[in-house]
């Protein structure tokens, strides 16, 4: 059962109409990038972001021109939320040099310093440091931007994560660490990784604030980055966000995702899914009709349709990229 | 009867240092564990205990000299009652350590070693530039080079384990936090991975980080983010952004630190497109590659030594003088066999060089200076000229610059071998501690020799 419009009475049909829009574009390009995997035209990892579509919504709506977002391998998400080009996303799936990386960094590897996205990174746990340093630059630059650093449950349990937390707070660095806890890691379940199950919590021991957020709800997570990103721009150092989430996908195209019960799975799309929710509230609200939305279904279908048109027509790079941006 | 108090060694590699005060005078009565004087290292000021009970019979050496070599007698100790004459002068045969530093100035042991390296320093460099210059230490060429670049520009900052208030573990940061304070000169936790991360992020948010490791033995908890992250993120984003920064420390065998603080990284780093890689020999060397490696706009290993710090050379006193990478220097011509070297290699190879002069046999010796780029253009003519080459590294043989070069020579240069190149390394072997052992591990100007003649068979 999807959750109730009535705790939210301030939300205007504009900003859900926004919120189902941008996560919509998410689920329906990451539903294509399937697609194209599945004909052949993308190869390698391929990891999608279909379910948790709320976290990066949420967050970007929190945020402002200027701060900075970092992330994993599983980014396609990231990037659509903070404004990148799905085209140019897309035609990097494929390897194209129509691409954001002109097709040579691929699904895992993507940055555009114009939409301040950094990427991209396939070292589980590497962005953590990263994203802190790009907060570094920001404080010691005297300006007030903010820098999302996002990674998983899994990545909370590498060395390197704790490292950062603690030069974090030491210097009380502009980062907020976003940990999208989708409860598995690759195919191992956070209890079987931990006994610390409560991930945030772990900030405590450095003084860094933080808590848990239904990650399914995007104006939950909307105002948890309210709160987070206040604290980051008062100067009061870094600040943890624990979003509950799911991928209904496997990890990547290859997972058969044998460690979990299809029953799981379904009960988790039918009660918790973000999309639902705000189609809900605005249905529910009497805000936007079946008409409105499914107009916007239909626009969103011919982003994607485009952007896979893109994707497929875009020339691969000619071979003298391969010698090209090894050095500046 | 009297005790001669010696000189100590308070690191590893120290051979002298300067007497800098005496906290005790003639006449008075020390217990062991007091402070009996403040000795002078080239890393640092550290106080000297007395590990003997006595009476201070005679001060040998006055405070304030300078180059007091280590287990020099510096005082005596006599008995209640005993007179200094009455004690005949000990011979200074295999003394027993009469002191331990009180605080370590490195995180390691210290060793009464001397270092393993005799050669005269201050070899003439036939690159520089005309123009004034002035000598000095690898050390303070380095110190230079960075607070001058940190003057011009305000993004530049440092950032490692006791760059700051300690003044750097090797002193190569003395006085750069008195001089730009600790926005710039940042001391971090002893947490590589994490702050060789955190300076990468910091270099794509528009800062020029220069990461000091106290070693580069330590930056292999941190070499996953100088090559996965700093080094091939510019290919990766398709050249949008790049990692202007310095990844810098001493690295290569000290003396007698045992295993796992012994070992030349040069051949690791200079198989990484993306990563610049330099690897000093000279002060001149090291100022001007510094500062290059400060201003390229590319991640740059900078792989220094420490016993090479408190060597002098003469620098170019110009503040715009820069080494570019991939330029070697013909440190000295020659004519029957090339030698190429880099680094601490470049003193064994000169050295070599000066025997092998004596028995007749011209040795033209080139320093590489930087190890992406090879200045292969250099190698060859020279290899051509002389139709001999060997290589001098202090790094394992198995895959080391020299099998890179050999192979380099071989199919660029094959019809002009007059015999086969040679690659001289240090011994496949974990660095052992044993000093004889250890000395047995490195590479020498006489197996340098060796492998010359061996090519030029004589």
């Amino acid at each position: 059962m999807a959750k109730k419009p009535d705790a939210r009475p301030n939300v205007s049909k504009e900003e859900l109409l926004k919120y189902y829009r941008e996560m919509l574009l998410i689920r329906r390009f990451e539903e294509k990038a399937g697609q194209l995997y599945g004909m052949g035209l993308i190869g390698g990892f391929c990891h999608l972001y279909i379910g948790q579509e709320a976290v990066v919504v949420g967050l970007e709506a929190a945020s402002k021109p200027g701060d900075k977002r970092i992330t994993s391998y599983r980014d396609h998400g990231h990037m659509l939320a903070c404004g990148m080009d799905a085209k140019g996303v897309m035609a990097e799936l494929t390897g194209r040099i129509g691409g954001y990386s002109k097709g040579k960094g691929g699904s895992m590897h993507m940055f555009s310093k114009e939409k301040h996205f950094y990427g991209g990174h396939g070292i589980v746990g590497a962005q953590v440091p990263l994203g802190a340093g790009l907060a570094f630059a920001d404080k010691y630059l005297g300006n007030d931007n903010v820098t999302f650093t996002y990674f998983g449950d899994g990545a909370a349990n590498q060395g390197q994560v704790y490292e950062t937390y603690n030069m974090a707070e030491l210097w009380d660095l502009p980062v907020i660490f976003v940990i999208e806890n989708n409860q598995y890691a690759m195919g191992t379940s956070v209890k079987r990784s931990t006994k610390s199950t409560t991930l945030f919590g772990r900030g405590l021991a450095y003084g860094i604030p933080g808590e848990q957020v239904d990650g399914m709800d995007v104006l939950a997570v909307k105002a948890a980055g309210e709160k987070a990103v206040a604290h980051c721009r008062a100067g009061k150092g870094p600040y943890i966000l624990e979003m509950m989430t799911y991928r209904y996908r496997g990890h990547s195209m290859s997972d058969p995702a044998k460690y979990r019960t299809r029953e799981e799975v379904e009960k988790i799309k039918t009660e918790k899914d973000c999309i639902e929710h705000v189609r809900d509230l605005l249905t529910q609200g009497g805000l936007a009709s079946d008409e409105e939305l499914k107009a916007i279904d239909k626009e969103i279908k011919a982003v994607v349709n485009e952007s896979a048109e893109f994707a497929k027509e875009s020339p691969e790079p000619p071979l003298g990229e391969l010698w090209t941006d090894i050095y500046a | 009867m009297a005790t001669q108090v010696l000189m100590p060694a308070l690191s590893p590699t120290m051979e002298e240092g300067t007497l800098a005060k005496w906290l005790v005078k003639e006449g008075d009565t020390v217990k062991s564990g007091q402070i009996i004087a403040e000795i002078e290292t080239d890393k640092a000021t550290m106080e000297f205990e007395a590990v003997d009970e006595g009476v201070v019979g005679k001060i040998l050496v006055a405070e304030g000299t300078a180059g007091v070599k280590v287990n020099t007698p510096i005082a005596v100790l006599v008995e209640e009652g005993e007179s200094v004459s009455e004690a005949a002068p000990a011979p200074v045969a295999a003394p027993a350590p009469v002191a331990a530093p009180v605080a370590a100035a490195v995180p390691v042991a210290a060793a009464p070693a001397p270092a393993p390296v005799s050669v005269a320093s201050g070899w003439p460099h036939s690159d520089l530039p005309e123009g004034p210059t002035k000598t000095m230490t690898v050390r303070e060429a380095l110190r230079e080079a960075m607070a001058e670049e940190m003057r011009a520009d305000p993004t530049v900052f440092l950032m490692g384990e006791e760059v700051g208030e300690y003044q750097g573990a090797y002193k190569i940061s003395q006085g750069l936090l008195d001089e730009f304070g600790p926005k710039r000169v940042v001391d971090t936790p002893i947490t590589e991975m994490g702050f060789a991360g955190i300076a990468t992020g910091a270099s794509w948010g528009g800062l020029k980080p220069i990461v000091e490791f106290m070693t580069f033995n330590f930056a292999m908890q941190a070499i996953d983010h100088i090559l996965n992250s700093a080094a091939k993120t510019l290919y990766m984003s398709g050249g949008q952004m790049g990692s202007p920064m310095v990844f810098r420390g001493p690295n290569g065998a000290a003396a007698r630190v045992g295993a796992q603080h012994s070992q030349d990284y040069a051949a690791w780093y200079a198989a990484i497109p993306g990563l610049r890689v330099c690897m000093p020999y000279s002060a001149a060397d090291a100022k001007g590659l510094l500062k290059s490696a400060i201003r390229d706009p590319n991640p740059v290993v900078f792989l220094e030594n420490e016993i090479m710090y408190g060597r002098s050379f003469e620098v170019p006193t110009d503040p715009e003088f820069v080494v570019p990478f991939g330029k070697a220097s013909i440190m000295r011509s020659g004519s029957d066999v090339t030698i190429v070297s880099f680094g601490i290699g470049v003193a064994h190879a000169l050295a070599a060089a000066e025997t092998l002069a004596g028995e007749g046999i011209s040795a033209e010796v080139i320093n590489l200076r930087t190890l992406r780029p090879i200045d292969y253009d250099t190698v060859l003519a020279s290899v051509m000229k002389t139709n001999r080459c060997v290589t001098v590294e202090e790094g394992f043989p198995v895959g080391s610059i020299g099998d890179h070069l050999a192979s380099t020579i071989m199919q660029k240069a094959f019809d002009y071998l007059d015999a086969p190149v040679v690659t001289c390394t240090g011994k496949d072997v974990p660095m052992p501690y044993a000093a004889n052992l250890e000395k047995f591990a490195l590479i020498t100007p006489a197996e340098v020799v060796t492998a010359v003649k061996s090519v030029c068979y004589r």
